[in-house]
């Protein structure tokens, strides 16, 4: 406790939107609506940008401005948007997962967190609580988000396991290291929007070739074929 | 420094240009064309670097030394060659109506694209663009994988995206640890992911972070390299795109993405301080090539028995960095670029004979040398070569690989030996029927141009008889950067 007194208030509240965004990646976890995930995927790509800008004001590094705003027209509106825009397009909007296995998914995902806590106590004696804590919180939102790809057997819910993977990269560049140089961000943005894109592309194939989007079906190539 | 942008120029534009005109039958040739010219600017740095040593570009965006050098050479020659053979090949996939209009100019764009970002990747001296380059990559081969639209690659395309897009976001995990490790010891922020600004301070950072994103690094470009387990979408995503896009996909790509790995080590390894980074290497790379030499045995389509045997070649190439030393280096780096050479031309020859057979089912294809000669003394000549018969490079460079692990780890030779016989045996229990016996009566031969396959496959035995001079004296320059220590004695 006294270890959280001696941060400054706006390090308290980036550890607070560090745990928003955690909580995202539960959210995601338990919600079997397709409609439903890619809401609470663009809320934490919204929490992703308020971070962004509140490191930005903390440690005066301007050019963090621009990549908030960034974040927010890119992870916070347009993927989303055309995620949802991919769902009704593909007659999706009351398409549920199946409940099965909610309750072990969800402790598995706690169990990830854990397992991140673990990874990264070696970098605990590179800085404070601080850092600690922001580096194992997005090593979870990487792993949660693949667990979220395992689970799910739709198209959809796949790609925003994917993106949200792409999320707890970018909330670890910003936090542990005040982002990384513009040309990158904007190579990696670049990379994410087309992959967003072709995301979309790949859906309409799969659609036209096997008429569902039930990834589980996807399966005539393996090595035990007749 | 004109000739390094040169290389980096020709590409983007030609992919710009045949993106809006690549439906047109002369684009077939603007293709060899740009790609040939690629490959004359690459030579020239080559020459550059060959003649003046490393060169770093003005804003340090670029570097160049003995190591990447011989690798965009390879890259845009095997680029040009297969640019050759894709013309006829894809013209022929016309005519049979696999591909329209549009898709061939989205084939032929990103063919060129693809070339880029391999090309970037290998030239950029920023470890963050190395990681944009390598992600553009996948993303502009993953439209080409499900070019023919059959359920089959659209399913490849789909297990190569997600495999690989979660594989390398690993990478970029490791990435921006690296990058933490170094802001506190680089203090230009702009500088702490130039590879050369980070390869000068390796030995003051912090060791446990470089050892954690090490591990991420490797699991994320390890994905890339196929490295097993997470080699799933290298046979799919060869077996069912256009052939040329195998040809690239496992001479160039696969190369690449080990350059990222080995690019990563030379940094790490001063940091740690242990061999941490060699031995993961060595697990993984022998792992991979003991499971791919028994998968092997039980392949029925022609690509992916050799997509297979790609999996083996690279597992080799990360056990030989690993195992580390001057012998084991030269081994690796020899090993790439016979292996580059050899897999890209056997993909060329079996897209013929894929061709000839009209399917690509081993059981269906028979009697190629009657066919053939050719195409059918083609794939036996290249695949003895692959499986390491004597007078071929391949020999050379695994019987170094198989000296220095001797050396060092003598206990894991005779797994190295057993592995390369089941392989051989794999290999020839399906080559055999395949090349000889009697000639199916609906088999015809095809319009094949046979040439690049001929040039390559010589250039595998020239390695193998006689390396050139100037070509040892520059691996040895790049085991010099690599393993701290030259072969032949020759300096750097």
């Amino acid at each position: 406790m006294n270890a959280l007194q001696g941060l400054d208030l706006t390090r308290q509240l980036i550890l607070l939107l560090a745990a928003l965004v955690l909580f995202s990646s539960f959210a995601m976890l338990a919600q079997s609506r397709l409609v439903g995930l890619v809401r609470v995927f663009a809320w934490q790509g919204v929490l992703l940008a308020v971070t962004t800008g509140l490191v930005a004001y903390a440690s005066g590094h301007t050019h963090l401005y621009a990549s908030a705003v960034l974040t927010f027209f890119l992870k916070g509106l347009l993927i989303p948007w055309i995620l949802h825009r991919m769902v009704l397009r593909l007659g999706l909007e009351s398409a549920r997962e199946s409940d099965a296995y909610r309750t072990p998914v969800q402790l598995a995902g706690a169990g990830l967190v854990v397992f991140s806590y673990y990874v990264a106590l070696p970098v605990v004696q590179l800085s404070a609580l601080f850092t600690r804590n922001t580096i194992a919180v997005s090593l979870a939102v990487v792993l949660l988000g693949m667990l979220l790809m395992i689970s799910r057997h739709k198209a959809v819910s796949q790609v925003v396991g994917f993106m949200s993977i792409e999320n707890g990269l970018f909330f670890a560049a910003v936090v542990a290291t005040y982002g990384m140089p513009m040309v990158v961000e904007l190579g990696v943005a670049f990379d994410v929007l087309v992959a967003a894109i072709l995301f979309g592309v790949v859906f309409l194939q799969i659609r036209a070739s096997i008429d569902t989007l039930d990834v589980d079906r996807l399966n005539r190539l393996s090595e035990s074929e007749p | 420094m004109i000739a390094v942008y040169l290389t980096l120029a020709l590409p983007l534009a030609g992919a710009l240009w045949l993106g809006a005109f690549g439906h047109r039958r002369s684009a077939g040739w603007v293709n060899v064309a740009v790609s040939g010219a690629t490959f004359g600017a690459s030579a020239a740095v080559a020459a550059d670097v060959l003649r003046g040593g490393p060169l770093l570009s003005g804003g340090r965006m670029f570097y160049i030394d003995a190591f990447n050098v011989y690798l965009v050479a390879l890259t845009a020659f095997v680029g040009f060659t297969t640019a050759i053979f894709s013309r006829p090949y894809m013209v022929h996939e016309v005519e049979a109506g696999r591909v329209n209009a549009r898709r061939m100019r989205l084939y032929h764009s990103m063919y060129q694209g693809f070339l880029f970002t391999m090309l970037l990747a290998l030239s950029t001296n920023n470890l963050g663009i190395l990681w944009v380059a390598m992600e553009g990559a996948t993303l502009a081969t993953v439209l080409l994988v499900s070019l023919y639209r059959t359920p089959e690659s659209v399913e490849a395309a789909w297990k190569y995206f997600i495999l690989c897009g979660v594989g390398i976001a690993q990478a970029l995990f490791g990435t921006v640890l690296l990058y933490f490790a170094a802001a506190r010891v680089i203090h230009a922020r702009d500088e702490a992911l130039l590879w050369t600004s980070l390869h000068a301070a390796a030995p003051g950072l912090e060791p446990a972070v470089v050892g954690l994103a090490f591990v991420f690094l490797l699991v994320g470009y390890g994905t890339k390299v196929g490295l097993v387990p997470l080699h799933n979408w290298l046979p799919d995503a060869h077996s069912e795109g256009p052939t040329p896009m195998s040809a690239i996909l496992s001479g160039l790509l696969l190369n690449v993405a080990l350059y990222a790995v080995v690019r990563v080590k030379m940094i790490v390894d001063p940091a740690l301080g242990t061999p941490l980074a060699g031995r993961l290497m060595m697990g993984f790379g022998m792992l991979s090539f003991l499971v791919a030499v028994l998968f092997l045995h039980r392949q029925r389509d022609i690509k992916r028995l050799y997509s297979y045997s790609s999996i083996e070649h690279m597992g080799l190439m990360t056990f030989a960095f690993g195992v580390g030393g001057p012998l084991a280096t030269f081994g690796a780096l020899l090993h790439m670029t016979v292996h580059s050479l050899t897999k890209s031309s056997i993909f060329v020859t079996a897209g013929h004979a894929a061709h000839i057979a009209g399917t690509q089912r081993i059981e269906q294809i028979r009697g190629l040398i009657r066919t053939q000669p050719a195409v059918g003394w083609g794939l036996l000549l290249g695949t003895a070569a692959i499986a390491g018969f004597p007078p071929f490079g391949v020999f050379t460079s695994e019987f170094l690989v198989l000296s220095a692990t001797m050396k060092a780890w003598p206990w894991l030779t005779p797994l190295l030996l057993i592995g390369l016989g089941v392989a051989f045996g794999g290999l020839f229990r399906h080559l055999h029927p395949m090349v000889y016996g009697e000639r199916p009566d609906s088999q015809s031969a095809v319009a094949a141009n046979m040439l690049p396959v001929a040039v390559q496959l010589a250039l595998v035995l020239w390695l193998g008889l006689a390396i050139p001079g100037f070509l040892a004296h520059w691996f040895d320059q790049a085991t010099h950067l690599i393993a701290g220590a030259t072969l032949l004695g020759g300096g750097s």
